[in-house]
């Protein structure tokens, strides 16, 4: 460990000269260059969660388009047509533009530091697949100018799942559904090359002695989640190739006039869609793992059992995709499968939740922002599998089918659970990255109006549900009784706005005007605090050696070490 | 950093070995592979019969014996292939590689033959019916890979040829061959599918 005491961080490796007279045009060429060019996992994990940043921002700015268009009845702020390309790019932006990048973006920046590895073990790939990603994801805005007829503007409107047959050329003539689904195949790509390469960094560059048992749970879930992103992203690649084929080629996959079926799409489409939910939640979960323990000063309570609730949820999650399709009309034996399956996945999350209940349990636990998004991703994560269960029983599902309580149910987990704890993450690793801390106090602010903007909004939600307000209505009759309601979840959106918002100015500033954070500011146990903040290009001046969970803890307490009681 | 091997004397000398990260990227790459084609062979599957009008497969398909006994036996080739290079014997790497490229080659023409006689002959294109969509999709699927490996086995060669790749890399040449493998495999499943089930 470097005892290098200074008043500034290192810089970021590649960043601007911060001396002023050195700083020429040719010098900013030169340093734009070196990111575009960079095969440095930490600085390609930097750039997607900066590219997945600036998405959050443009998705987040269309649900408040979408909130204001809903706050009172009979608006016109958005016309129909309008407002069916925000719900569209809003669902497809957040899942693929930002949570699928920004949680690759931490497993690229993280995972190689903890294993004591100096990159990833396909760097070239890894530059590859994140700017696909980019570049996905900058066809899928291109669209808005160019995805029109004759070459207006638009962009798609089939919703982010995409139904069959809207998709056919005859009912959605113009190009920005062929953006949709080429954006998605070109991100796919660059997706499934991450997977490829964070199993294969996980499997074949650990430093000596980290045994599979001995890895943070962070990297085990990241294995687990790469394993299961390989059989998931590839099913709507292939979905949508048949979608094209139809479109440009004149097949008949999705054509119920020549034989096709609409339904296939659906199955397709889930097949991938709901392993995508775990896909997105198990990194959440491992940023959990991460900063539980180390704010609650106690090692993770069940190791084992969690590795083995991890991979027995890949597995589950496999098997559930119809439950989305209950009011489909499939037969009494096969919805009964599905309710059961579904109901299964309660059983490994309950595990995870009891062993982060035990472990906070009798620890001394620090407030600190990241453990605070973590506090409160436990509750919400709880809430939102319990309304799962609810929505896992078909009968119930058919009274609630496409209504706002699914709505409230999915964003309880992709907010309430997900987004909290990317934040908490971002909190957390912020100083590593940067060498700098975030300002605590902005920090509590940001965490407070956001969570308090969270359950205003999606709380309400699951009301105007029961209610029978139905999902992609772009308005409805003042006679209905979701007046109110309605008005809530807008105030509550406009609260998270500004929370978020204040999040991006403290993730600014504290770059230039935080503390300085030192190697390991979280006192905490894994390899990536034993290096400097921001780390070398190299990573580890020499390849670190482990023998336990918390290597860290070890060279902390020589005599007191965790692989004397770990079997 | 030096107080990392601090009081860990134990098992620093015990042997510390790691899978080819070659091999393991190979390995979930087919993974993935295998579920799309597994979403294309679904849908064939799920189609077979359910055209609305002709051609159907029974009237046009004939098994393609010739260019699946090709491609399988180039499974044995490049066998040893990976065999020649790992002993050093260059040359005979560059022979059995040189046939595993024939053989492909092979399959390929026999492709090419019998899509030309399905569309000019029988008419059969990717719009004529279901069987045509689903029929094109899933052979091009996997002629698209035969054709990205022949492509990546040319170059091998090529370089073989020019001297410039090693023993040293039969590593690579390994990673490279368990996706012919693979290859081979898929074509197992299409042809149980396409020819003897589908007809």
């Amino acid at each position: 460990m470097s005892n290098l005491q200074s008043d500034l961080p290192m810089p970021i490796h590649g960043t601007l000269e911060s001396d002023k007279a050195r700083r020429s045009s040719t010098a900013l060429l030169e340093w734009l260059q070196s990111w575009v060019v960079t095969v440095d996992h930490k600085r390609l994990g930097i750039l997607y969660i900066l590219y997945s940043i600036f998405f959050l921002l443009v998705a987040g700015a269309e649900a408040i388009f979408i909130r204001i268009q809903l706050a009172i009845p009979n608006n016109h702020f958005l016309t129909a047509e309008v407002y069916n390309r925000f719900f569209t790019m809003h669902g497809t932006t957040m899942v693929f533009l930002v949570g699928m990048p920004i949680l690759f973006g931490f497993a690229n920046y993280v995972v190689p530091l903890q294993i004591g590895a100096r990159d990833m073990a396909f760097p070239r790939l890894n530059a590859l697949s994140f700017w696909l990603t980019a570049f996905g994801g900058m066809l899928l805005y291109f669209s808005f100018l160019g995805g029109g007829l004759y070459g207006a503007g638009n962009a798609p409107d089939v919703g982010w799942f995409a139904y069959a047959p809207l998709t056919a050329r005859t009912f959605s003539p113009g190009n920005a559904t062929d953006y949709w689904a080429l954006a998605l195949i070109v991100s796919g790509f660059g997706t499934l090359g991450t997977a490829v390469n964070i199993i294969a960094t996980i499997f074949s560059m650990r430093c000596r002695g980290m045994t599979l048992m001995r890895m943070p749970l962070f990297t085990w879930l990241y294995l687990v989640v790469s394993g299961l992103t390989l059989v998931t992203i590839t099913p709507l690649t292939a979905a949508q190739f048949m979608l094209l084929i139809d479109r440009y080629l004149g097949g008949h996959f999705f054509d119920t006039q020549a034989g096709g079926s609409a339904l296939v799409w659906v199955h397709f489409f889930w097949i991938f869609g709901h392993p995508e939910v775990y896909v997105l939640v198990l990194p959440a979960f491992a940023i959990a793992n991460e900063i539980i323990p180390v704010f609650s000063r106690k090692a993770i309570f069940g190791y084992p059992a969690m590795v083995a609730a991890s991979v027995g949820i890949m597995f589950v999650s496999l098997g559930v995709w119809a439950h989305h399709m209950f009011t489909v009309g499939m037969t009494s034996v096969t919805n009964a499968f599905f309710v059961l399956s579904t109901m299964l996945v309660g059983i490994p999350t309950g595990i995870k939740i009891f062993n982060w209940i035990a472990t906070i349990w009798g620890g001394r636990v620090r407030f600190q922002t990241p453990m605070l998004f973590c506090l409160g991703f436990l509750y919400q994560f709880l809430i939102a599998g319990l309304t799962g269960i609810m929505l896992s029983v078909a009968p119930m599902d058919w009274q609630l089918h496409n209504s706002y309580f699914v709505i409230a149910h999915f964003h309880y987990v992709l907010v309430g659970a997900i987004v909290f704890c990317i934040f908490a993450g971002l909190y957390y690793w912020y100083p590593k990255a940067t060498g700098r801390m975030m300002s605590e106090r902005l920090g509590k602010w940001h965490f407070w109006l956001f969570v308090i903007g969270f359950h205003i909004t999606f709380d309400t939600m699951h009301f105007l549900g029961i209610l029978g307000m139905p999902r992609s209505i772009y308005t409805y009759q003042p006679d209905r009784g979701w007046n109110t309601l309605n008005m809530v979840v807008s105030i509550g959106g406009f609260i998270q706005g500004i929370a978020v918002l204040i999040f991006a100015y403290n993730f600014i500033v504290s770059y230039f005007r935080g503390d300085v954070a030192g190697d390991d500011p979280w006192d905490a146990w894994t390899l990536e605090w034993t290096t400097t903040s921001p780390p070398p290009v190299y990573n580890f001046g020499e390849e670190p050696e482990v023998r336990s969970r918390r290597p860290l803890w070890d060279l902390k307490h020589p005599h007191d070490t965790d692989w004397e009681y770990e079997g | 950093m030096s107080t990392a091997s601090r009081g860990m004397d134990l098992p620093a000398e015990q042997a510390w070995k790691l899978p080819s990260r070659g091999r393991v990227g190979m390995l979930s790459l087919i993974i993935g592979e295998s579920a799309l084609f597994t979403i294309f062979v679904v849908a064939y599957i799920f189609y077979i019969g359910k055209s609305l009008t002709g051609p159907t497969p029974a009237q046009v398909l004939e098994v393609p014996i010739l260019g699946t006994i090709c491609l399988l036996s180039s499974s044995f080739t490049i066998w040893r292939s990976e065999h020649a290079i790992e002993h050093g014997r260059m040359r005979a790497f560059a022979g059995w590689l040189a046939a595993t490229i024939l053989l492909g080659v092979i399959f390929m023409a026999g492709t090419a033959i019998e899509w030309h006689k399905l569309i000019v002959q029988d008419g059969l294109t990717i719009r004529t019916n279901l069987f045509g969509t689903t029929f094109y999709s899933l052979v091009g699927l996997h002629a698209t890979h035969v054709i990205l490996g022949l492509s990546m086995l040319s170059v091998v060669l090529v370089l073989a040829l020019l001297d410039r790749f090693p023993a040293s890399q039969s590593e690579r040449f390994a990673v490279i061959a368990l996706y012919w493998h693979f290859v081979d495999v898929v074509w197992v499943v299409v042809f149980t599918v396409v020819y003897v089930i589908g007809r």
